[in-house]
């Protein structure tokens, strides 16, 4: 069973619908027994930093997460992923689940002058840096899709894979047990759910 | 960097994709939940579905539709006809938009931008524009392309994203239906004030319109109906060739494995 954490925060239909279309067991769930049975756990979200991870906060799940995120794979997806960070820059210093060395910075400096837009939105390649299980079915330069104005930082040591997009975009990051996607899987077209049956795979 | 995006369209009426020329004789295509597996497995980049139903009761028919579509392909979603409210957006985002398009809604009321960006964010928010030219003017239509409204398309699309649209369509009617090719001057002259990505619709006939589109680095992406409907431009092979021009395309990996 994949449990998606449900705490208010953005819409789960896509990613539901990806995990069961691969024919995964799955339930979206805001309850700690169902978070500690389950044999994976994704963390969702779009959205602001600060705003998902008071709602987080208020779930109580916050020690589950920690305790569980030792003990089985956890995947965080774009706002889910930055999460998993220290701490975040995004309209004042906010701190996160600590689960990845890093920090999540605002891009729009990064572009000043390149004619760059922000948000990153669209297909983008990922370049894959160190392989891993999770990339098992996918090759190097697949495109996946992004939305989000925000990038994780410093976290160099956890990237498997980055986007060219002013910077080396981190796409998809590993410590341990935790996995965070910048890109949305359940919007990247076939390679987006063969990186979600990997990750169930796990 | 970011692939220029690919994006067929359909519209969609009493639960059947259909598609005007010059948005009038509407023909009936075929089912819409067909039509979004064959582009999904094409390589579509996104898809766009326009609700263009009259009535409020077949309204239901069309979330219903798009239900379908959304729970078994799994690229960006646009949607957009008969958005005037919040209520509206919740309504299709619930049933698996990720994308809301709005036009005549927000020309009777722009706040309708600004409160959609503040609780749903820029991205989710796509201002529509049909625009024609009056008297070497750009204007602003409505409904559909059938009323003149009067407002300056340049002013518009500037209003529009100050007001928080985080991309826009560009619509023009002068060439829509016509497949003699992309309006380009149009579309330069709306990408000119807007800082946000241009898509462009309206007259693509050959995979050579595309290819003379993208040459222009404003525009993001190119929307068509039914040339793709019909498979006179197979999406495949129009990605294939514009890859060969050296226009940055997401190619199609496969994924049979995936779809059936």
């Amino acid at each position: 069973m994949i449990a998606i954490v449900d705490y208010g925060v953005g819409n789960l239909f896509s990613l539901r619908s990806s995990l069961e279309y691969l024919g995964c067991d799955v339930c979206v769930t805001a309850r700690a027994s169902e978070l500690r049975s389950a044999s994976h756990i994704i963390l969702p979200g779009v959205g602001a930093f600060g705003d998902a991870v008071a709602r987080l906060q208020d779930t109580g799940l916050v020690p589950i997460l920690r305790e569980q995120a030792q003990k089985k794979p956890l995947l965080g997806i774009c706002l889910g992923m930055q999460l998993l960070f220290d701490s975040s820059l995004e309209f004042g210093l906010h701190t996160g689940l600590g689960l990845i060395p890093g920090q999540v910075r605002p891009l729009a400096p990064r572009l000043e002058g390149s004619g760059l837009k922000v948000p990153h939105m669209g297909w983008n390649r990922l370049e894959i840096l160190q392989n891993d299980p999770i990339f098992r079915d996918v090759e190097n330069g697949e495109y996946v899709y992004y939305v989000h104005s925000f990038y994780a930082a410093d976290c160099a040591g956890s990237t498997l894979a980055t986007s060219p997009y002013g910077v080396a975009v981190p796409g998809m990051v590993k410590r341990g047990l935790v996995y965070g996607a910048q890109f949305h899987p359940e919007k990247s077209g076939d390679t987006g759910l063969r990186i979600l049956r990997a990750f169930a795979g796990l | 960097m970011i692939t220029k995006r690919i994006i067929p369209c359909l519209d969609v009426r009493d639960g059947r994709v259909v598609k005007g020329v010059n948005f009038e004789g509407l023909r009936d295509m075929a089912d819409p939940v067909e039509m979004a597996r064959y582009y999904n497995r094409s390589g579509a980049d996104e898809l766009v579905f326009y609700d263009i139903t009259a009535s409020v009761e077949k309204r239901a028919l069309f979330t219903d539709v798009l239900r379908r579509v959304a729970s078994e392909i799994f690229i960006p979603l646009t949607v957009g006809g008969g958005i005037n409210t919040l209520d509206d957006f919740d309504r299709v985002l619930k049933c698996g938009a990720d994308k809301v398009s709005v036009n005549s809604g927000a020309i009777r009321s722009p706040a309708l931008i600004d409160e959609a960006a503040r609780r749903y964010g820029s991205q989710c928010v796509v201002l529509s524009m049909d625009v024609r030219r009056v008297d070497g003017e750009l204007h602003i239509f409505a409904r559909g392309g059938r009323d003149d409204t009067g407002i300056d398309a340049l002013e518009w699309a500037r209003q529009g994203v100050e007001r928080g649209a985080g991309e826009l369509v560009v619509n023009s009617i002068d060439t829509d239906g016509v497949k003699n090719g992309f309006d380009l001057e149009m579309l330069d002259a709306i990408a000119a004030v807007a800082p946000v990505p241009i898509i462009a619709s309206g007259g693509a006939g050959c995979m050579e319109d595309f290819a003379r589109l993208f040459t222009h680095p404003g525009i993001d992406a190119g929307l068509a109906a039914s040339i793709f409907h019909t498979r006179q431009v197979e999406i495949g092979q129009l990605k294939q060739y514009l890859a060969r021009q050296g226009v940055e395309m997401r190619l199609a990996k496969g994924g049979a494995d995936l779809w059936n």
